[in-house]
């Protein structure tokens, strides 16, 4: 098995639609988005947030993640600053109609991971052709 | 009488100007990058760290997520502290299809010369939320020291 090296990936800010009254500092996740026959599984980068600090929701089609996290409780002196802390933001629309009564998400690792069942069986529909 | 301030004459008759308008734009150059510092470091090595320093202990921070416990190795040997591990997000699932393709799988290493010596046996970490945090005690020979003054 070929393991390739992690790199470092540098973090894009993120910007919510209005100005915010608070500046705070808004990354946008990174994310693997994937589909089976039966669903979407959204998959997001938010280390350091907490499931408290972690708010999702579907409107509109338009997926929101947001996550909150806490500062870092150290109150030294810093050396070396080679990444900043932030909370996290990404919106998405989502193309599929999902069920949205069985949406699930789980937070593991400071990996968020959400599965949007999709809404009814995706059957493949024949339509005959009468020859009149 | 027609003022003409010396910043609003013509270009031929004022063969500075070229200069000036060089001159602001490294300004601004500058300006630009140093408003982007902010003092922060650029990191080449996976994984980006933060260091804090205590009277007593430095502080290692770094945002790993996705990785876990047993996939995470940690050393101390001398001033150097060695940080490896590696990251799997794949799926295994055989029929699936992306969209979006952003978080990466592989290992990474990375070795950190400290700025003072420690104790290399009390060294702690912990992982949680995808941020691991090392904390490693100053050698008691760096740890500053009260000296008390008497009076005679």
């Amino acid at each position: 098995m070929t393991e390739q090296e992690l790199k470092i990936q540098e973090k894009k800010a993120a910007q919510h639609d209005g100005e915010t009254t608070k500046s705070e500092t808004y990354f946008a996740p990174h994310v693997d988005i994937f589909e089976t026959d039966k669903e979407v599984t959204v998959i997001a980068d938010v280390p350091g947030v907490t499931s408290e600090g972690l708010d999702l929701s579907l409107e509109d089609n338009v997926l929101t993640i947001q996550g909150h996290r806490l500062p870092p409780p150290h109150h030294g002196r810093l050396i070396l600053e080679e990444y900043e802390c932030g909370h996290y933001l990404r919106r998405f629309t989502v193309a599929e109609t999902i069920d949205q009564n069985n949406i699930e998400a789980s937070l593991v690792d400071g990996v968020l991971r959400v599965r949007l069942p999709k809404a009814g069986p995706a059957q493949p529909r024949k339509i005959e052709v009468n020859i009149g | 009488m027609a003022f003409i301030r010396f910043a609003d004459r013509p270009a031929f008759r004022n063969p500075w100007a070229e200069f000036e308008r060089i001159r602001q734009g490294l300004d601004e150059l500058s300006r630009s990058y140093a408003d982007k510092g902010k003092g922060q470091a650029r990191a080449n090595v996976y994984p980006a760290l933060n260091i804090y320093e205590e009277s007593d202990r430095l502080i290692v921070t770094a945002e790993l997520p996705g990785v876990k416990v047993h996939d995470l190795e940690l050393s101390v040997e001398g001033e150097t502290l060695t940080i490896q591990g590696k990251r799997d997000s794949r799926q295994n699932d055989p029929g699936i299809s992306y969209h979006r393709r952003e978080i990466e799988s592989g290992s990474f290493s990375r070795a950190i010369a400290l700025p003072v010596k420690i104790d290399t046996e009390q060294v702690g970490a912990k992982l949680s939320n995808g941020i691991l945090t090392i904390t490693l005690m100053k050698a008691s020979e760096v740890k500053p020291r009260q000296i008390k003054v008497t009076a005679e």
